[in-house]
This record gives C-alpha cells, structure tokens and sequence, in this order.
C-alpha cells in the first residue's frame, strides 16, 4: 500500500463545534501545538444550531441566582443520575466561561445597566441564559472561531506561519483513534473529504468533541455530522460509554413540510410567552406537571400568565418544564388523536406578544418558519412535535480532567462525553458544558501530552499496522462488489478485498439505503416510548443492517464522494445504535431521557446505577457476517455500575421532602 | 417517533422536475440532466439529496444544519448565488428546467463543492477584537443601542455568497490579492463599531487600514451583496457605505481632521 | 471613466472572472434565467431622459421664472443677465463676466450631490457601465480598480456636496414661501404652482436627509450612540429615511423636472396657474 502521511503534533482535537474549539484554545494557550480535524468547514458545526442560550449563574437578572441554584436545577432536571462532580463543575465555572467569551469579542444581548441580558428556559429558576436573539449557537461557535484566527495571528507575528501552534484540519474525517501496544494513544487516522487522500496525525493527546448520535433517528433536529463518531471512535479504542439509554426528544421541532420535519424550534418561544395548545384549543400542559414538579409548577393559567411580569410571587407556567415531560405530553396529546393536521401540537406565541416583539425576540424562528414552511408566526401559531435532539450518554470520563476512563491520553467533552447531565439535559446547559468541559479536556489534554515526554522519546509510537488495517477498512467500500464478506474483524483485511472467495453474488448495498432503514428502526423502535419486544426487535434489525452494511458499496472515485463518506459512517451509527437499543432495554424504569411504556415508574434503585458500554469484541471493528448465527449478539456488552454517592454538602442544597422522590432509604441515612 | 406516523409515501402531490446540474472537477465538466421528483415541501437540497439517493450517489454537495443556520449549501440556481436549504421548489414553475452550478467565483473542487479557501485566508488578515486592558472579565459593560449595528453584522452565517456575487472578485480573479470582499469588509466595520475594542490603544486604525489594507476602494457599492444574504443583512448600506464615511473622516476630509485636533477628539 | 476600469482586448488564451481557470467549467457568462437586464435598462432610459431635459433646460436659458415660481433649475440665479425676480433668489455674484446661462452655476452642486450619492453611483456603475450589469452577470471589463484611484477617488467628496446641497434645499424653501404670493407680489396666495414647489422641496429635502454622508455626520460616526441620546435619535431617523434612499432620489429627481417644467408652462404661456385662493 502507499504511504501515508504522517504529521506530529502534541494534542489532536476531533471535532470543531464548541467543545473542540474551546478545548483547541486552552491547549495552545498552554503552548502545545494543536490540531483540529472537523468533518465540515471551520465554523459550520453544529453548534450554530443553538439558539436559546448559554446557562450561567451570572445573576444580572435576578440577583438570586448562583451556582447552588444552578446545580440543583441540573441535578433535578437529569433526575439525580447526574455525575455530580460535573454538575457541580459546571455551575460553578461556567459564569467565567461566558465572561471570558466577551473578552474574546462576543457581543450578547445586555441589561439595562449593560450586563449581558439573560432569559429564562424550561428547568431554570431563575432567568439564566446568556443569548444573542436566537441565535446564541453561532454567536458562540463565531467568537471561539475568532479567537483561533487571533491566536493564530499571533504565531503569525512570531514565526511568520499561522499554523505553525494551531491548525484547523477542516472536512477530514478520523475513523480510528491509533494505540501504542502499552494501550496508550498514539495518534489518529484520517481522510480528508476533497480528496479522500489518507493521512496520520500523531500525537499523545486525543480530545474527541465530535457531538452527538441524532442522525441514527429519522425525526432529527442534528445534522449529517451527527453520526455518533466520538462515541464509536471510544468503543474502539476500548473506552466505554455511559448513559446511552438515555436520548433527549426536545418537544418543539417543526413537523411540516416533511421535507424539514425535525428542524428544531427553540425553547425561547416558551420562555419568551409562547403556549402549548391542542386541536380542541386546550392548554393541556397543566393536566401533565408530575408530581416531583407540582410545587414549583403554576396551576392555573393566571398564575403562569402572570409569572412572566412577577416571577417572585408566582410559578411558572408548566409549559416551561423540563423538555422530557413536555415531549412526552406532546406525544400523549397526539395519540389520544387532540393533534394537529400535521401530527403535532400548536405552539402559539402570535396571540401572547405583538408581532414587533416576536420579530426582535425570536428573528431566526420567524425566518425558518416564513421560509420554509409559510407559516408567520407573529400571526398563526406554528405546528411541532418531538425530535431527536441530544444525547446524554457518552464517553465514560473521570469528572475533573475529562479523562475518557480506561485509555490513556483520551479526552471527550461536550455531548460525546456522559454523565454531566444525568438522565434529560436542561435547555441552555449545553453551550455552557461546552465551554467547561472543553476547558478542562483542552488543558488536561496539554498537561498530559507535556508529561508525556513534550516532543520525542516518551511519546507512544504509531503502529504501522494499526496504519494497514484503517486504511483497508476505509477503502472496503470500493470493493464491495468483490465479495461480501472479504475482510473479517477490522485489521486483517489489508489488500486481501480482492482475493475474497467471490462465492457470494450478492450485490452491494446502497449506503443511502441502509442509513434511511437504520433511521426508520430507531425511530419506531427506539424512540421517545419503548416497550421490551419493540427494543428486542431492533437489536435484531440492527445485526442485520450490521450484515448488510459490511456489504455497502459505493461508485465513483475518493474525491468528496457523500456515498463513500456515508458507507463509512454507517460503522459509528450502527455501534451507538446498538448501546442506546441494548442499554434502553435494560434499564426498567422511565426516567428522563428514557420512557418505558412497560415501566412507566422512575425506580429509586435504578437511581444510582450507570449503565457502561464496551466493545464485546476487542479486535474491533464488525463482525464478519457468516458468524452472526445469533442476531442478538452483538458488539456491545453490557454491564451495571453503581455511581459514587453524591458529597453531603451537595445533598444539604436540597430539601430533604425533595431528596426523598429520588433517593433509596439507605441513600438518605447514609 | 411515535407522535406521527411517517409513511414514507409522498402526499399526491409530487411531480418530476428537470434538473440540469453541474458535475466534474477543476479539470473540466459539464452539465447534466436529470429529471427527478419533487413532493409538497420542499426545498432544491432535498432534490440534490434524491438524486444521490437514487441516480447519483457520488454527486458532491456540501451541506450542514438544512435550516439556513450554517451556511455551507451555499451554491449558484438558475445563475443567482443561493443557498440550496432555502430554495423553495414552489418558487418555480414545474415545467422549469431549474439549472444547479457550484459557486463561480471560487475554484471547484467537485460537481457543486469549491474551495473557499480564500474567505478564510481573508479572515485571518482582519486584525481580531482587541481586549480593553483595564477591564477584567466579567467587568465589560455595554449599553443595547452600542451593540445593535455589529450585532447585526454578526448575524452572519459565513455562506460566502456576498464573496461569490461581489464583481471585484467574481469578474476579476487579479483582485482577490487585495480585496477583503464584503464578508470581511464587513467584520472590520463590526470590529471599528465594537463598542469596547481597543485596536486604537495599540495604534491599530480600522478606519484607515480598511482601505489601505483590506481594499475598501475596490467596492462601488453596487450592493449584490446585499441583495444574496440570506440573513438580510444589509450589508452596503450598514456596514460598507458607513466604513467608506468613516475612511473619508481619517483620509479626505480636513474638517474632521482639523476637528479632532482642536477639540482632542478621540472618538 | 466610470468604474476606473481600462478596456484590454481579451485574448482567447487567458480567459477571466468566471472563467478563469480552475473555476467550474461553464461556458455562460450568466446562467440567469429572469429579466436581469429590465432593471439596468430601465435605468439608463431614465437617467438619459432627464439628463436630456435638463440639459435642454439649463441651456436655454429661458422660461424659467413666472412669477412669483422660479424653475428650481435656475435657483439661486447667480448670474448679471437674470431675470427680475422680486424678493426671489437672484444675486449677481458672478458679475457680468459669466456668458453662459445662470443655471450652469447652480445646477453643479445638485448634479455633484447626486452624481456621487451612494445610490446613483450603484444604479450608473450598473446601467450605464455594466460593472456589473446585474448580480452574478460577468462584467464586460478586463480589469477594474473600483474607487481606488483618480477620478473616481474622488466620490469621497460626496460630504461636500452635501453640505452644499442642504444650502440648495434652503433655497428652495425660500422659493416656495415665496410662491405663497400671486403675480403681483401680494402675499397669502396660493396656486397650483405653490403646490408643485412645496412637494418638490419636501421630496428634495427628504432625498438630502436621507443621504448616507448625512447618517455618518448626523450619528452614524459615533462609537457609543448611549453618550450621545439626541444625536442617535437623530441617527435613527435618517437611518428609516436613508431606508428609502432610492425611492427617494427618483422622486425628487422626478419631482425636480416636473417643478421645472411646470414653470416652463408658465412662463411660455402655454398654461396659467390656477389660483387656489
């Protein structure tokens, strides 16, 4: 086979949403020269898919906020399974991190006395979302673009190369992360899309902040990139996730045209007044508030009309709780057949707020909805249902450092790392998790390549092997026709695709095709509700959707070919598909993110139970297909943990009233 | 999902589009056509992902958030730069042959993907925000009314089809060397507006260097920028008509000049 | 001149702009499919009529007072030979030395104002040098330069030209309180003529405020519009004026003829104010 490229750098960023970036900043301005490798153009990440805003308890509203309120709200709205280190974390650090953004060049919308503005969400007492209009996302990924061009400008000025500390890989893709025999990170594979030229950065830190898995579900508000690959690249190089039961359906996506059905519609049009009415005109999130929320919820339209001008001597309206109730009283209202034409529900902010108000407020909803589905939301309402929005499983990472637990010289932080926001994610908790955990991977990232030996002699050595076997594995789709099953388990498969048996005729499969059926399954069979025998139904279809796509071909050549990129990719969604099916299964309770019809109760013993995923098979890669004679084993096994209790200090935040709905009795005396 | 049941099959009001779009590589290409179905809805995206789906799977589009939020489907329909995720197909006739070129004033890479490797080479050469040293973290303090007008220049979703449809660069490749374009233009106006940058403190003057540096003069204001942002930012009359005043104040007008001083004006 | 740009003869070999190599290979120098070219055309045709008919008028140098109207093209009428308009806008300045007509004086400042307004440099850029024709349509030139360079360095004179067409638009509305009076020069009159006069200078005032040197001078040139509250009220109006800065600049270029023209009626006879009262 050819050479391939090899590049040496300290730390490797995957990903260059704001995790990545934030990460890429931090390692550089420890002095460690810092890669990034995003699969879109620098800046186009998914993170400019934000809108409502960045939690911090800055407490320019409402001078009550801090980071007590903060992490209860967290801990409350991930139903205590939170890593409570992270909660904690996050609260605290992240009123620093939204600062320190201005001082790069973001301009946030202010007070009246020139603070950043903040407004409220669902599942935040206190108005705490940092924003700029609706559009708080791209603010956010523009200002941590800007400061890489400005530390770049630096080293510019120093040496004469912008990219001599901090560059951008932009449109590659890393499809292995490579180990030295002693289990630590050496470095990582990629391709680049243009021209489907293979290329190998070494390096003894790897940070994976490559976002979430949404693009295995049909309804979706993510984008193509979502497609689980930080979450696989971690199976692969042994790491485990966490959590992967539990997906967040945020309640409002756009339902019509279906051309855009998933496309998210934000949470602001809640917080800024907006209602939730069924087919009979009905304000039906009042009959839906769960018990554990009935004393912080408004029972009456009064009150929660009355709580946007009044907040202290009244509740909010129940529209505004945490996105999990709200998605799952959607989905109730439409199934008892109170929907709209389209199969969703009206969220009507036209009849609350003048039509001034709406545009200077929400200018990015009342754009996509003119746009593109005709619909003018200062005067009709708009038609939503639930869409698959996030995930809150991810990477297994030691809290602090961001460490992915197990391999050596790992990070992950934001959505493809677990645990910090428990079992449902609150709105505006992303962006600021973001901004802390990428932090705190960036520089443990640097810390660690620095000790592991600078430049040289300490540093794990690239396997060239491990070099072979990715590039074979890459490069299966082309031959796809040549026989079926060439190429077992990923390594061995090195040249020999064209001297496979043959014997199968089979034809190859359209990637296209296999993505649209992988999309169906999880979306019917693993969606907002789930039932034992649906789940079971799917881990089947999944081992054989995993036959076919060892099968998948493509046409054409390696330059920016979508069909070979997405045969690639099928790999990554397939394995997260298989945790989030096998994990929801197990799990028998609803909590969160995680809806059992079976078990429609949360079980305060599952409370403090993690369910870890690993790779069954350690070689890799998937198996071969003649050796699937059982199509519920799979490549992912299974196993509980029980999760450290939460530090006496932290419980002494709650309400012992309060502690009681989630704790085990032995919990509360310990 | 189970809130509504996806069927899969289309309303009843599908038809088949001609299509003719562009395939090949910085070696050469050409146009082809396709005739392909179209349903209620949608949008030219959609279609471009129908025809990978079922005739062209190696057809090379770029493409992100499909809600005008990323700005990569950036691509030229029917000659007017436009981006392919907010191209309604009701906007066309159905017996239209609806013609999909990449973007025209950049290098192609493959059928409708270019290298816009010159916007971010631009980027780089706009001087960033500078901090205010005295003020720390969390201290910033800025009034609503200051931050409007670049707030409004950081709508920007970086598409790059004012770069594609501006003539200086489009018409001219000779002038990409000193020429911003509009994108960039824009951000140094939003750098010079910034109500807490301090560029000045260490004698950096956008104003100035807006022209010299970053080709201002090259605009003539024909305002094809404005006219393809798919935010609707008003791009010549906010941001590039107002940094030409604000030039003229430092290069060509001794009022000002004389002005600032006799009253020590540093504003 | 126009647009700075020099007129090579294209050679075959090196092709340019979008077809320059390397770009997607089309043929076309547009692939616009709608009617780009109605707006260019539409432009030219009436740039050229009114400059025709204003070249027409200021050279005739005839029928342009009827009292108590004054053509708004021959005001002030800074000329020795003008015509006797009572308590009207007619100074000697010049003396007897200028031979040509008084209008040629005046008439440099509004044309300047124009000539380098933001909106008019778009529209002839456009129309009339096709630099570009239209949005995404290829330019017929080989190189360009754009305002960089002398002559057209020189549009950043437009300020001055401003200035000086806020003292025209004075003046104007000096001439139309003077059309408050009949034919006699007696006041607390009004005519059809007053009307025409009143609708021109407000249309004229209108299209100055809403110039984009105004927005600068009046706020736009500030940093913090917080420190400065009336000035950036004052910018916000100008700011929704300067909206419709094109629509304006039509109106008042053709309310400016028609003003004219009227009077041109008048004082060739060839109609007789109708007296409101």
């Amino acid at each position: 086979m050819t050479q391939v490229e090899r590049q040496q750098w300290d730390v490797v960023v995957v990903g260059a949403g704001g995790a990545g970036l934030r990460a890429a900043i931090e390692a550089r301005e420890q002095g460690l020269r810092t890669a990034v490798i995003c699969k879109s153009l620098f800046g186009k990440a998914h993170t400019v898919m934000a809108e409502g805003g960045i939690a911090a308890s800055m407490g320019n509203v409402n001078a009550g906020d801090n980071w007590q309120v903060h992490f209860r709200d967290t801990m409350r709205g991930g139903k205590f399974l939170n890593s409570w280190r992270m909660a904690e974390l996050h609260a605290k650090e992240s009123p620093d991190r939204v600062w320190e953004l201005e001082t790069w060049g973001a301009l946030f919308d202010r007070t009246g006395d020139g603070k950043i503005s903040q407004r409220n969400f669902g599942g935040h007492e206190y108005p705490r979302l940092a924003h700029v209009g609706d559009r708080t996302g791209l603010e956010l990924i523009r200002t941590l673009q800007q400061k890489v061009v400005a530390l770049q400008q630096e080293d510019f000025k120093a040496d004469g190369d912008y990219e001599s500390r901090i560059k951008v890989f932009q449109e590659c893709t890393v499809t292995r992360i490579l180990k030295a025999p002693d289990g630590r990170v050496s470095g990582v594979f990629c391709y680049e899309r243009e021209s489907g030229r293979f290329f190998v950065i070494e390096a003894p830190s790897v940070v994976l902040a490559t976002g979430g898995i949404g693009k295995s579900f049909k309804v979706t508000s993510n984008s193509w990139e979502y497609t689980g690959d930080g979450h696989a690249l971690a199976l692969l190089a042994g790491a485990s996730l966490i959590n992967m039961e539990f997906v967040q359906f945020h309640p409002t996506g756009m339902v019509w045209p279906p051309s855009v059905k998933g496309i998210l519609v934000t949470e602001s049009v809640r917080g800024d007044g907006g209602v939730l009415r069924n087919s009979e005109g009905k304000r039906f999130m009042f009959d839906y508030i769960p018990d554990v929320f009935k004393e912080k919820y408004a029972q009456s339209e009064d009150e929660g009309d009355r709580w946007y001008e009044d907040p202290d001597n009244n509740r909010r309206p129940p529209e505004l709780l945490p996105r999990d109730e709200v998605a799952r009283a959607i989905n109730s209202e439409v199934k008892a057949g109170r929907g709209s034409p389209h199969g969703g529900v009206f969220l009507d902010v036209s009849s609350r707020l003048p039509a001034e108000e709406i545009k200077r407020r929400l200018p990015s909803m009342h754009h996509q909805f003119k746009e593109l589905a005709d619909v003018d939301i200062t005067a009709e309402p708009m038609e939503v249902g639930p869409t698959c929005h996030y995930v809150m499983g991810g990477v297994d990472v030691d809290p602090d450092t961001a460490a992915a637990v197990g391999v050596p010289g790992l990070f992950a932080a934001g959505e493809v790392a677990g645990g910090m926001h428990g079992s449902n994610r609150l709105g505006g908790n992303s962006l600021s998790d973001l901004l802390v955990f990428g932090r705190r991977a960036g520089l443990h990232a640097a810390e660690y390549a620095r000790d592991a030996g600078g430049s040289g002699a300490g540093r794990a050595e690239v396997d060239e092997e491990q070099i072979a076997a990715a590039s074979a594995e890459a490069l299966r789709p082309f031959s796809a026709e040549a026989g079926a099953d060439a190429g077992a388990a990923g390594g061995e498969a090195a040249g020999e695709a064209g001297e496979a048996d043959g014997g199968g005729a089979r034809p190859p499969e359209n990637p296209y095709t296999l993505h649209q059926e992988l999309q169906q399954a999880m979306n019917n069979l693993v969606g907002i509700i789930r039932r034992d025998a649906e789940m079971s139904e799917a881990l089947t279809r999944l081992g054989d959707l995993r036959v076919r796509a060892r099968r998948a071909g493509v046409e054409g050549h390696r330059q920016f070919n979508p069909g070979w990129h997405l045969a690639l990719d099928m790999r990554n969604m397939l394995l997260v598909s298989e945790c989030v099916a096998r994990a929801a299964r197990e799990r028998t309770e609803s909590r969160g993110g995680h809806t059992r019809d079976d078990f429609p109760a949360m079980d305060r013993d599952w409370r403090k139970q993690n369910l870890v995923c690993r790779l069954a098979d350690p070689a890799g890669g998937a198996l071969p297909a003649a050796d699937v004679p059982d199509p519920e084993r799979g490549q992912i096994r299974l196993e509980k943990r029980e999760m450290p209790p939460i530090r006496p200090d932290l419980l002494d935040l709650f309400e012992k009233d309060e502690l009681v709905k989630y704790l085990t009795d032995e919990e509360l005396t310990a | 999902m189970t809130t509504a049941p996806t069927t899969g099959t289309s309303t009843g009001t599908g038809y088949t589009a001609r299509f003719k779009v562009w395939r090949g590589d910085a070696e050469g290409g050409g146009l082809e056509d396709f005739a392909v179905e179209v349903n209620e809805g949608e949008v030219v995206l959609d279609i471009i992902h129908r025809l990978q789906a079922t005739q062209a799977p190696d057809l090379a589009v770029r493409w992100n958030c499909k809600a005008g939020k990323c700005g990569s489907c950036s691509a030229e329909i029917n000659g007017r730069p436009r981006l392919l995720c907010m191209t309604r197909m009701s906007v066309f006739e159905r017996d239209e042959t609806i013609t999909v070129t990449p973007l025209r004033a950049f290098p192609v890479v493959r059928d409708l993907v270019t290298n816009v490797g010159f916007n971010y080479e631009k980027a780089r050469e706009v001087p960033s925000f500078v901090p205010p040293e005295k003020l720390a973290p969390g201290e910033y303090r800025m009034q609503q009314e200051d931050v409007d007008r670049s707030q409004e220049f950081r709508k920007c979703i970086e598409c790059f089809l004012c770069q594609d449809t501006c003539h200086v660069v489009r018409d001219h490749e000779e002038n990409k060397q000193a020429f911003a374009g509009p994108r960039f233009l824009m951000r140094v106006a939003e750098l010079d507006m910034h109500p807490l940058d301090a560029a000045a403190d260490e004698g950096l003057d956008r104003k100035t260097t807006a022209q010299e540096e970053h080709g201002l003069g090259y605009c003539n204001i024909t305002k094809c920028c404005t006219e393809v942002c798919p935010e609707n930012i008003k791009i010549t009359d906010n941001a590039l008509i107002p940094l030409k005043e604000r030039t003229v104040d430092r290069k060509y007008d001794p009022l000002v000049w004389l002005g600032n001083k006799i009253f020590r004006r540093r504003e | 001149m126009a647009t700075g740009t020099t007129e090579r003869p294209p050679s075959p070999d090196q092709p340019g702009g979008v077809r320059a190599p390397g770009r997607a290979a089309i043929k076309a120098r547009h692939l616009r499919t709608d009617r780009w070219w109605v707006q260019p055309t539409a432009t030219v045709a009436g740039l050229m009529a009114f400059i025709i008919y204003s070249a027409w008028r200021a050279l005739i140098n005839d029928d342009y007072y009827a009292a108590p109207y004054v053509s708004p093209f021959y005001s002030p009428c800074l000329g020795s030979d003008c015509v006797d308009m009572k308590g009207g806008p007619n100074f000697a300045l010049f003396g007897d030395w200028w031979f040509m007509s008084p209008a040629a004086i005046i008439l440099v400042f509004p044309l300047g104002f124009r000539f380098t307004c933001y909106y008019y440099r778009k529209s002839y850029y456009r129309s009339f040098w096709a630099s570009p024709p239209s949005c995404a349509v290829a330019e017929p030139h080989k190189t360009y330069t754009g305002e960089n360079r002398f002559p057209l360095i020189l549009q950043n004179l437009h300020r001055y030209f401003f200035y000086a067409a806020l003292v025209v638009a004075a003046i104007l509305t000096y001439d139309a309180i003077l059309g408050f009076r009949n034919s006699d020069y007696e006041w607390g009159h009004m005519g059809l003529g007053t009307l025409v006069l009143w609708a021109n200078v407000v249309l004229i005032w209108l299209y100055t405020l809403s110039c984009h040197s105004c927005r600068h001078i009046v706020g736009g040139r500030l940093r913090h519009f917080s420190k400065h509250p009336v000035r950036y009220r004052a910018w916000g109006w100008v700011g929704k004026l300067n909206a419709r800065h094109a629509q304006l600049a039509w109106a008042s270029l053709i309310s400016v003829g028609l003003a004219d023209f009227y009077v041109f009626l008048l004082a060739s006879g060839a109609f007789d104010d109708p007296m409101l009262f």
